[in-house]
Formats: C-alpha cells, sequence, structure tokens
C-alpha cells in the first residue's frame, strides 16, 4: 500500500491560510488502512481546523467528505459539487489524489495534508515498513524475495556493504540490513550461490530517472471505432 | 597477464603495483585531504609519507564530509613526487561523472584506484544531500577493469584514444557481517577485476587468521595481493570508541589493556589534578605504545601466508608512519624500476 503520514496541525493551518471555506476530502483506499487519510482522519482534521480558526479569531467553515479513491475521476466526480462550493480543498489523499483533484478541477486551489512516505506494508500494529522503491525492473527474483533497492541504504545490488553489523545497517540500528537478510535466506534455501553472480548496473530509465513514467495497455483502450 | 600498452607484462606499471609483483611486501599510506582549498596541508603530509611507502590514498569525501576532492588532492601528490590511491567511491557520481573524472585522473599522471561504495552521507556534514549510487564497488572495479583491459566504456563504446589504465583496487571488511560470506564476498571483488584488496583495521589477529585461512582455501590470495589494514592506536579511548562504534572493527580486550597500562602513571590522579605537562606526557606514552603495538602487529601479520602487505591509516598522525615503517624493519622502501624505454 502507499504509506502517509498527517503534517502538523500548524502546517495545515499555514497551507490553508485565510481561505474561509474548506472541504477536508479524505481517501478510503491506502491512506484509511494506514490511519493517515481515511474518513475517520478527515472529520478530526475538520473539527481540528474549526477548533484552531475560532482560537484564531477568524472561524472557517471547514466540511469534510471521504471518496472510495482519490485516484480516479469517477469518484472525484461524485464529489464535484461539494469540491466547486468552497475556497480550498485540503486533500488527505497520498501525493496522487492530490494531484488528482488539482488536474481534475481546474479552478480548485487544492493544498496536501498528508505526506507520502513510501510503498510498504504493516509490520504490526502501528508500525509501517518500506517495501518496494517502484524501480520498474523487479529483481526478486534474484534476491530472494527481499528487495535491496528499497531496503538497503545504498541500494547496493552486489552487498553487503563493511556497514553491516548484528543484522542491521550502518546508518541505524532501527534499519535492518537487507542484505543481511537475503543472504539468510537465501542460505536457508540452499541458494547462497546465486550471491556469487556479479550483478551488473541497473537500468535505472525503467525507474524515475528515465524521466515520468506511463504505462499504455492497447488492449484496454477505449479506442473510438473509425468509420 | 594482459600486456599494456607500453608492451611490458604490467597491468599499468604503477610504483605499488612494481614493488607488489616483484614480490615485496608492501606498504601503503593514506592522506585525508583537509575540509579546505589549502593545498599547503597535502604537500605537508605528503613530505611526511614520501619514502616510507609505496602509494598513499587519497580519500573520497571519507565519513561523507565535504573535503578537497581525492583527484584534485592526488594531482598534488603527484606533483610532490608521491604516488596516490585515488580512492572513488559510488556515494557522490553517477557513472558518467566517474568515468569523466577518471579520465581526468589518469591524465593527470594517478594510476591506483581504489574502488568503495562510501560511507552514507546521513553520516556527514550535508546530511539531507541526496545520495546517487547508480552504481555499487563490485560494478566499478568491473566498470575501470573493463576502461583498462577492453578499452571500453561503461556503455560499451570504444575510447578514443589512450585509454584510462589503473591499478584497480578493492575494499574488504572480514570482520562484518554476515561474518562467514566475508571470504566470498572478497572472492567476488576479486572475480570482478581486483588487482589489489585493502582491509578495514586489523587489531584481532587470530580472526584475521581465520579469515585468510578461508582466503587461501578460495585461492583468492594467488589472483590479487591482499593488505592488511593497520591503524597506531592513539589512546585507550579511540580504541574503545572504535570497538564500541565502528562497524567491523575488532580490538581485543589485551591491546585496549597494554594501551591503559602505557596510560598507569597518571592512572591514579584526577582530570584536574593533571598539569598540563601530565596530560602531554600521558599522550606521548599512550602514541609510544600505540607505535609499538602496530609494529608488533605489522610484524605478526606478515607471517600470514596470502598477506602481501599493510595498508597503514594513521590519519591525522602522519609523523606515526616513519618510526612504523623503520620500527617494523620496512624501510628503506624498494625500488623497482620499470623496464628500459618504458614508462608508466
Amino acid at each position: 500500500m502507499i504509506v502517509a503520514e498527517q503534517k502538523s496541525l500548524d502546517e495545515i493551518k499555514s497551507l490553508v491560510g485565510s481561505a474561509r471555506n474548506v472541504l477536508v476530502v479524505g481517501c478510503g483506499t491506502c491512506v484509511t488502512v494506514c490511519f493517515a487519510g481515511g474518513s475517520r482522519e478527515a472529520a478530526i482534521v475538520a473539527a481540528s481546523l474549526r477548533m484552531a480558526s475560532k482560537l484564531d479569531g477568524g472561524p472557517k467553515n471547514v466540511t469534510d467528505v471521504t471518496v472510495q479513491r482519490q485516484c480516479e475521476w469517477e469518484y472525484l466526480d461524485a464529489v464535484a459539487d461539494q469540491i466547486g462550493a468552497v475556497d480550498i480543498v485540503l486533500s488527505l489523499g497520498c501525493g496522487i489524489g492530490v494531484q488528482a483533484i488539482a488536474e481534475h478541477f481546474p479552478n480548485t486551489w487544492v493544498v496536501p495534508g498528508l505526506n507520502t512516505k513510501f510503498l510498504g506494508l504493516p509490520t504490526e500494529q502501528g508500525v509501517w515498513a518500506e517495501r518496494c522503491a517502484a524501480c520498474g525492473d523487479c529483481i526478486l527474483g534474484l534476491t530472494g524475495g527481499i528487495c535491496p533497492i528499497a531496503r538497503c541504504s545504498k541500494s547496493l545490488l552486489n552487498g553487503p556493504c563493511g556497514g553491516s553489523e548484528g543484522g542491521h545497517c550502518e546508518v541505524s540500528e532501527e534499519i535492518p540490513c537487507a542484505w543481511q537478510l537475503i543472504y539468510d535466506r537465501l542460505s536457508s534455501m540452499g541458494k547462497v550461490e546465486v550471491l556469487m553472480e556479479l550483478q551488473a548496473p541497473k537500468n535505472w530509465r525503467t525507474s524515475r530517472d528515465g524521466g515520468p513514467r506511463k504505462i499504455v495497455r492497447e488492449d484496454l483502450r477505449l479506442v473510438a471505432e473509425e468509420d | 597477464m594482459a600486456l599494456n600498452t607500453n608492451g611490458n607484462d604490467y597491468l599499468v606499471g604503477s610504483n605499488l603495483e612494481r614493488v607488489l609483483r616483484a614480490g615485496h611486501f608492501a606498504v601503503t599510506g593514506e592522506l585525508g585531504p583537509p575540509q579546505s582549498a589549502d593545498d599547503g596541508v597535502i604537500r605537508k603530509k605528503a613530505a611526511l609519507l614520501r619514502g616510507y611507502c609505496e602509494a598513499v590514498n587519497i580519500t573520497d569525501n571519507q565519513t561523507a564530509i565535504v573535503r578537497m576532492s581525492s583527484i584534485g588532492a592526488g594531482a598534488i601528490v603527484v606533483q610532490e613526487g608521491l604516488e596516490p590511491v585515488i580512492q572513488m567511491t559510488c556515494r557522490d557520481r553517477n557513472r558518467l561523472a566517474i568515468q569523466s573524472d577518471l579520465l581526468g585522473a589518469y591524465a593527470l599522471g594517478m594510476r591506483n584506484l581504489l574502488c568503495l561504495s562510501g560511507d552514507h552521507q546521513t553520516f556527514g556534514n550535508h546530511p539531507d544531500a541526496k545520495n546517487v549510487f547508480d552504481m555499487d564497488s563490485l560494478q566499478l572495479v568491473r566498470m575501470v577493469s573493463a576502461m583498462r583491459d577492453e578499452g571500453i566504456f561503461q556503455c560499451g563504446d570504444a575510447f578514443k584514444g589512450q585509454e584510462p589504465r589503473f591499478f584497480v583496487g578493492a575494499a574488504a571488511a572480514p570482520f562484518a557481517d554476515p561474518l562467514e560470506f566475508r571470504p566470498y564476498r572478497l572472492a567476488k571483488k576479486v572475480k570482478a577485476g581486483a588487482n589489489f584488496i585493502q582491509t578495514q583495521l586489523i587489531y584481532d589477529l587470530e580472526a584475521f587468521a581465520a579469515f585468510m585461512e578461508k582466503v587461501r582455501q578460495l585461492g583468492v590470495h594467488e589472483q590479487t595481493f591482499i593488505l592488511a589494514g593497520i591503524g597506531p592506536l592513539k589512546s585507550p579511548s579511540m580504541a574503545k570508541y572504535m570497538k564500541d562504534n565502528v562497524p567491523g572493527i575488532l580490538i581485543p580486550e589485551a591491546l585496549i589493556e597494554r594501551m591503559n597500562r602505557a596510560g598507569a602513571p597518571w592512572a591514579g590522579k584526577s582530570k584536574d589534578e593533571l598539569t598540563k605537562e601530565d596530560k602531554k606526557a600521558r599522550s606521548a606514552a599512550w602514541q609510544a605504545e600505540g607505535i609499538q603495538i602496530t609494529i608488533e602487529l605489522i610484524q605478526q601479520l606478515r607471517q600470514i601466508e596470502g598477506v602481501a602487505g599493510v595498508h597503514l591509516m594513521a590519519i591525522e598522525w602522519e609523523e606515526a608512519v616513519k618510526p612504523i615503517v623503520e620500527g617494523a624493519g620496512l624501510y628503506p622502501r624498494p625500488v623497482v624500476p620499470l623496464p628500459e624505454t618504458q614508462t608508466a
């Protein structure tokens, strides 16, 4: 899932600025599951903004609504009237949701209420960890299902480096060494010889380094029939 | 052995390569560039190291703190009549920048290269920086070997003219984790093309001997020159700090105890009771012991089959190199001339 975290109320207040009529838009997908921007969080942020604006002497009219998926036009269309009626939209979607609103409603000023952090999973109640860097050319088949691009601090393809100690990364004791994990898993499965193959420099064009990415599936496109 | 463009059988013909190939026990030093544009610092350090080692490593923004560039400082070291080993990390440059910088380094007379992944930038003085890590150290070793032996850029295009020819080195951390993989990782670096290896600091000879035994079983010591990393301890607290905080460094209690004993005459006094002279004398006693320990370690390392030399890291204590090299019976350094009519 996409994992996000709420911005501080101070930053949200400053982003909303002097706008009087505010719509907080939550999202029912990833950010709901990671407790950052679902309907519950949207209601709390709206209430907090209302109270804060009252205390600051300029009460705002703050309402909230949550759509199933902020990253699809059809769900945004359902709240188009509410969006059109306010001075500003505070999106509690991920960065994709914020941009979907900006793209779909050219006359609406939208600001982010979340910081989109990473693609990951909950490892325990209240803890989320990064798992995928969306590099566009998956190498998990070479590394026992553990991604060094996302999980090694140096994204090494021929690790581990000399900073691996006691199972953790030199950067922090909180970061497990991805290459120790890879080594342990390949060892336990009798496949450690895979690590002796030199992995060539990665083609980063499939990652962000090739510019913004796009997928076109001709088999799925709705092409107008030619006369 | 591939012939180089000079027609002799050296890969490069650098002083370091010549001394190692002649079978001498080699000594490399280390010179950390300043956090300034001051060339005088480099010249002063070079004067302390000249004649006491085959070549000196010039660190590349070591510990991710911005310093004069390795290649810039290396050019000054060449002027000072000392041979540099350029350190190149993958942290700050992508494959374009690495290759173009190495073309410049070769043109400026540099002939040895140590390929590193690089300390993470969060350790340094610009922790907010974006890192690069386009390649890793093994890929870098492979790339520079192919530049020399196949005359190609990383993309496969051939050089238009002189190819850069470096004697290619890599690092080894014998005591980092996973411990049992370390000899194999060394073998992998050699397979990628490492002509020489410099290890992390060695203080625990028993552990290092066990590592080397495994390395010999893999036959790797016959395919590369392994220089054991060594560095004089300056004080007991430095020893304790490294033992507790630097990954992959093992320091036996007995060595820390030796350092403590060297400071024993002052041990009974509290901080306030110690005069300036006391502190100076204690520091000198610690340093003398640190140098003596280093000399003994070198003599013991020489006995380990497959150790081709030592890499002496006396960072910000270059004065220690002379007494260590002399004390270990490694002075004067051997002179191995290139065959006549051939130049490196």
